[in-house]
C-alpha cells in the first residue's frame, strides 16, 4: 500500500474546528465482526475514492441500541440512546451515513424522539449519490455479465422503503440483476431481525436464514448481494449449509462497488 | 298491513341490537391506551380510498382478490337494492323504483349478474377452505369456530344470493302472466333463466315462493348486520376506519415511551425529577402505567381495532418467515387472541358493570415462545389488506416480558449485559472499536 490510509475521527475534526461532510457510523458488527469488517473498509475506500471528507466516533460510537428494543429492554435502549444523542449533538453531527439497516432506521426514526435528528442515509443511497454526481467511476469489469440477485434487509425495504438504491448501484456494474422470488415488498427476511441475531431461534423445522439462501440460490446467481451486515452473515451460512460457497460469494454493495472501481 | 307492522318491528329490532353491540365494541376498543392517529388526514384519506375502497393490497393474490373483489362489489352495489326492499317492506309497495325505467333496468341487471358472481365466488371460496385445503385456511388456529364462523358466512351469503334470484325469477314469471300487482320491471338477464325453469308452477305456489324470498332475503340480511358484530366477518365494517387511522410512520420505528426517557434522564443527571406514574381509570378500575402490554388495557385502542378488523385471513401468517419455518408464531393468532381476550373483558364488564381483575392476561393465551419467534420483519403488517399490525402487539408484550417480569431468553440477557457493560451487543470493548482501521495499513 502506497500511503497509509488515515481514519478521521470526530474528535480530530473538533480538534481542528471544523466539520466533516458526513459521519460514518460503522454500527458494532461494522467495528467488531470479522465479516462486516471489509464491509467497512470497502466503503471506507469508497468514501477515500470519493474525496468524501467523513469522520467516524471511533470510541465514542456505543450501540444504538436498537436490538436492546426489539428485544423488549426499553431502559437499555434509551440509555444508549440519550447516550449517542448527547455524543452525536456535541458534534454538531447533521448527517449520518452507515452500512447497518438496524442503525440507519433507530438513527432515522426513533431518535428524533429522543432529541437527535439527523439526516441518515444507508450506504447503498450515499453511494448511488456519489456515483450520480459523478465523484466515482464505475465500470462492470469483472462484474460485467455475472447474475447477481439482492436480498433486501426488512429494516431498509419494508422498514423504510428504499428498494431502489441498491439495485441502482448494482446496476452499474453491467450486471445480470435477477429477483428472488420474494423481493421488495415481499422480500423474505434472513432471520436475524428483532433481536434473533443474539439468540437461538425457537423450535421450528427449519431455520429462516436457510429458507432464504434456498431461495437466493434458486434464482442461479453468482453473487448475493446483501445491505446489512446481519443478513450478510445469515446468508453466507445459508451457502454454506448448501454447499455452495466456491460457486456463489454473498457480499455486500460496498465490497462490489470497491472491487469494481479497484478501490 | 300485517306485514307491513311486521317488517317495521323486525327492522326496528334489529337496528337496535345491532347499535347496541357497535357500541358494546366501541366501549372496547376504548379500553385501550391513547394514541393519536389523526395527523396527516389527507393522506389518512388517500390510503383508505386506496387499500380499503379499492382493495389495493387484497389483489396482490390475485385468485383470492378477484373473487373478493366480486364479493365487495356485490354486497356494496346490491344494498342499492336492499333500499328499494326496505321502502317496499315498510310502505306495502311492490318494486317503487322501477319508475325509473332504462336506469331501473340497467341496475337490476347489474345486481343480478353480480348476486350470480357472489354465489360463484363464495362456493369458490368454499372449495378453497374445505376441498382443496389452501394451507392457510385450515391452519390449526381455525379449528373450531373461526373455520364454522367462515363456513357459515359463506353459505348464508350464497343462500342469501339464492334467494335473491328466486325473487326476481318468481316475479318476472308473474309478471309476464300479468298477475295483481307484478309489473314487468327490470331486465333480468340471470333470473330470466329462473323464470323459464319454473314455468310450469301453479301461479299461487309462485307468489308464495316470491313472498318466501323477499322475506328470507330481508330477514336474512337483517340477521347477517348482527352476525357481524359477533364474527369475524365484522371486517366489513372496521376494514375503513383501520385503513385510515393506519400506522403512517416508517413499519420498523417503535413507539417511544416518554415515561422510560423521563427515568433515564433522571438518572443521568439527578437533578432532573423522575415522572410520576399516570393512572389511568378503565371501565372503573384505576390502573397504572405498564411497561408494556400484560393485557389489551395497555395496548393502544388502535391495536384493539386491529384486532376487531382481523378477518382470519392469514396472508400475514403465510408470509411469516417464524411461521413458514415451523416456529409456533402466527400473526393471524396473535390478532385472534387479543381480540378474543378483549372480548371476555369485555364479558367480565357487561357482567360486572365494571372490570374485575379475572385472574387472566393476554399473556394466558400468547406464549412467550411465539413472541420470541418473531423477526420484526414486517412481512405481516406488508401482507395484511387492512393494514393490522401485529409487530407492534407483540413488541408491546415482549417489553412487559422483559421489563415488568425480568422474562427473557437466557442469549439475550448476555446482549443485554454486553451492551450495558461495553456499549456493544458483542463482549468486544470500545477500545478495540478501531483495530479495523489499523488492519486497513496492514
Amino acid at each position: 500500500m502506497s500511503e497509509p490510509i488515515n481514519i478521521p475521527t470526530m474528535a480530530g475534526f473538533a480538534a481542528k474546528g471544523e466539520v466533516p461532510e458526513v459521519l460514518f457510523w460503522l454500527g458494532c458488527m461494522g467495528a467488531f465482526d470479522d465479516r462486516a469488517r471489509k464491509i467497512t473498509k470497502a466503503f471506507v475506500r469508497i468514501l477515500n475514492a470519493a474525496k468524501v471528507k467523513f469522520a467516524v466516533l471511533g470510541q465514542e460510537e456505543s450501540c444504538t441500541g436498537d436490538p436492546a428494543r426489539r428485544a423488549g429492554n426499553e431502559f437499555l435502549f434509551q440509555m444508549q440512546a440519550l447516550q449517542n444523542v448527547t455524543t452525536l449533538n456535541g458534534y454538531g453531527v447533521k448527517r449520518i451515513v452507515t452500512a447497518c439497516p438496524h442503525c440507519f432506521n433507530t438513527l432515522k426514526n426513533e431518535y428524533p424522539a429522543l432529541g437527535g435528528s439527523y439526516e441518515v442515509l444507508h450506504h447503498t443511497q450515499f453511494i448511488n449519490t456519489l456515483i450520480k454526481e459523478g465523484r466515482i467511476k464505475i465500470e462492470g469489469g469483472s462484474f460485467a455479465g455475472k447474475r447477481i440477485t439482492f436480498h433486501d434487509p426488512c429494516y431498509l425495504g419494508r422498514g423504510n422503503g428504499e428498494y431502489e438504491a441498491p439495485r441502482e448501484v448494482l446496476l452499474k456494474l453491467d450486471a445480470a440483476l435477477v429477483e428472488m422470488k420474494r423481493s421488495k415488498q415481499n422480500g423474505l427476511c434472513c432471520g436475524a431481525g428483532g433481536a434473533q441475531m443474539f439468540k437461538e431461534a425457537e423450535p421450528g423445522n427449519k431455520e429462516v436464514n436457510i429458507e432464504r439462501s434456498e431461495e437466493a440460490l434458486a434464482a442461479s446467481p453468482d453473487i448475493i448481494a446483501a445491505g446489512c451486515p446481519f443478513c450478510n452473515t445469515m446468508l453466507t451460512d445459508g451457502v454454506k449449509h448448501f454447499n455452495k460457497e466456491g460457486e456463489v460469494v454473498v457480499k455486500d454493495v460496498a465490497e462490489l462497488i470497491a472491487e469494481a472501481g479497484d478501490l | 298491513m300485517m306485514e307491513r307492522i311486521l317488517f317495521a318491528l323486525l327492522l326496528v329490532g334489529a337496528t337496535v341490537l345491532f347499535s347496541r353491540n357497535i357500541l358494546r365494541i366501541t366501549r372496547n376498543i376504548k379500553l385501550g391506551k391513547d394514541v393519536d392517529r389523526t395527523d396527516r388526514k389527507g393522506e389518512r384519506w388517500a390510503l383508505m380510498t386506496r387499500v380499503a375502497l379499492g382493495q389495493s393490497k387484497m389483489v396482490v393474490r390475485p385468485v383470492a382478490g378477484i373473487l373478493h373483489m366480486i364479493v365487495y362489489a356485490g354486497f356494496v352495489i346490491i344494498n342499492i337494492e336492499v333500499l328499494e326492499i326496505l321502502i317496499d317492506g315498510l310502505f306495502g309497495t311492490h318494486r317503487v323504483l322501477s319508475f325509473m325505467g332504462g336506469l331501473y333496468d340497467f341496475l337490476i341487471g347489474s345486481f343480478e349478474w353480480l348476486a350470480l358472481g357472489v354465489w360463484v365466488a363464495c362456493a369458490i371460496f368454499l372449495v378453497r377452505r374445505n376441498i382443496i385445503k389452501v394451507k392457510r385456511l385450515v391452519m390449526k388456529e381455525l379449528d373450531g369456530w373461526p373455520k364454522t364462523d367462515a363456513n357459515l358466512i359463506l353459505v348464508t351469503e350464497i343462500a342469501l344470493m339464492t334467494a335473491f334470484l328466486l325473487m326476481n325469477g318468481a316475479d318476472q314469471l308473474l309478471a309476464w302472466r300479468g298477475e295483481g300487482h307484478y309489473v314487468t320491471a327490470g331486465a333480468f338477464p340471470v333470473s330470466d333463466a329462473i323464470a323459464i325453469a319454473l314455468d310450469n308452477w301453479s301461479t299461487a305456489s309462485l307468489i308464495t315462493l316470491e313472498r318466501a324470498a323477499w322475506w328470507f332475503h330481508i330477514i336474512g340480511i337483517l340477521a347477517f348486520l348482527n352476525y357481524l358484530v359477533v364474527s369475524k366477518h365484522l371486517h366489513i365494517l372496521l376494514a375503513f376506519p383501520n385503513v385510515w387511522y393506519s400506522k403512517l410512520a416508517p413499519k420498523t420505528e417503535m413507539t417511544n415511551m416518554p415515561r422510560i426517557t423521563g427515568e433515564v434522564r433522571s438518572m443521568l443527571d439527578p437533578s432532573v425529577q423522575p415522572p410520576v406514574p399516570v393512572a389511568r381509570t378503565v371501565a372503573g378500575m384505576e390502573m397504572t402505567e405498564r411497561f408494556g402490554a400484560k393485557d389489551v388495557f395497555d395496548l393502544s385502542w388502535k391495536s384493539l381495532m386491529d384486532a376487531y378488523s382481523c378477518t382470519e385471513c392469514g396472508r400475514c401468517t403465510s408470509e411469516c418467515p417464524a411461521n413458514l419455518t415451523g416456529k409456533l408464531l402466527s400473526p393471524r393468532k396473535i390478532m385472534m387472541d387479543t381480540r378474543d381476550r378483549l372480548e371476555e373483558v369485555g364479558k367480565v364488564i357487561d357482567a360486572k358493570g365494571k372490570w374485575e381483575d379475572d385472574g387472566k392476561s393476554l399473556h394466558s393465551r400468547v406464549s412467550e415462545e411465539e413472541l420470541w419467534a418473531c423477526t420484526t420483519c414486517n412481512a405481516c403488517t406488508q401482507a395484511c389488506p387492512v393494514n393490522i399490525d401485529p409487530v407492534e402487539i407483540i413488541l408491546e408484550m415482549r417489553r412487559y416480558l422483559v421489563m415488568e417480569e425480568s422474562k427473557t431468553r437466557p442469549a439475550l440477557t448476555t446482549m443485554f449485559n454486553n451492551v450495558e457493560n461495553n456499549g456493544a451487543a458483542w463482549a468486544f470493548g470500545p477500545d478495540r472499536r478501531m483495530e479495523w482501521a489499523e488492519e486497513m495499513n496492514r
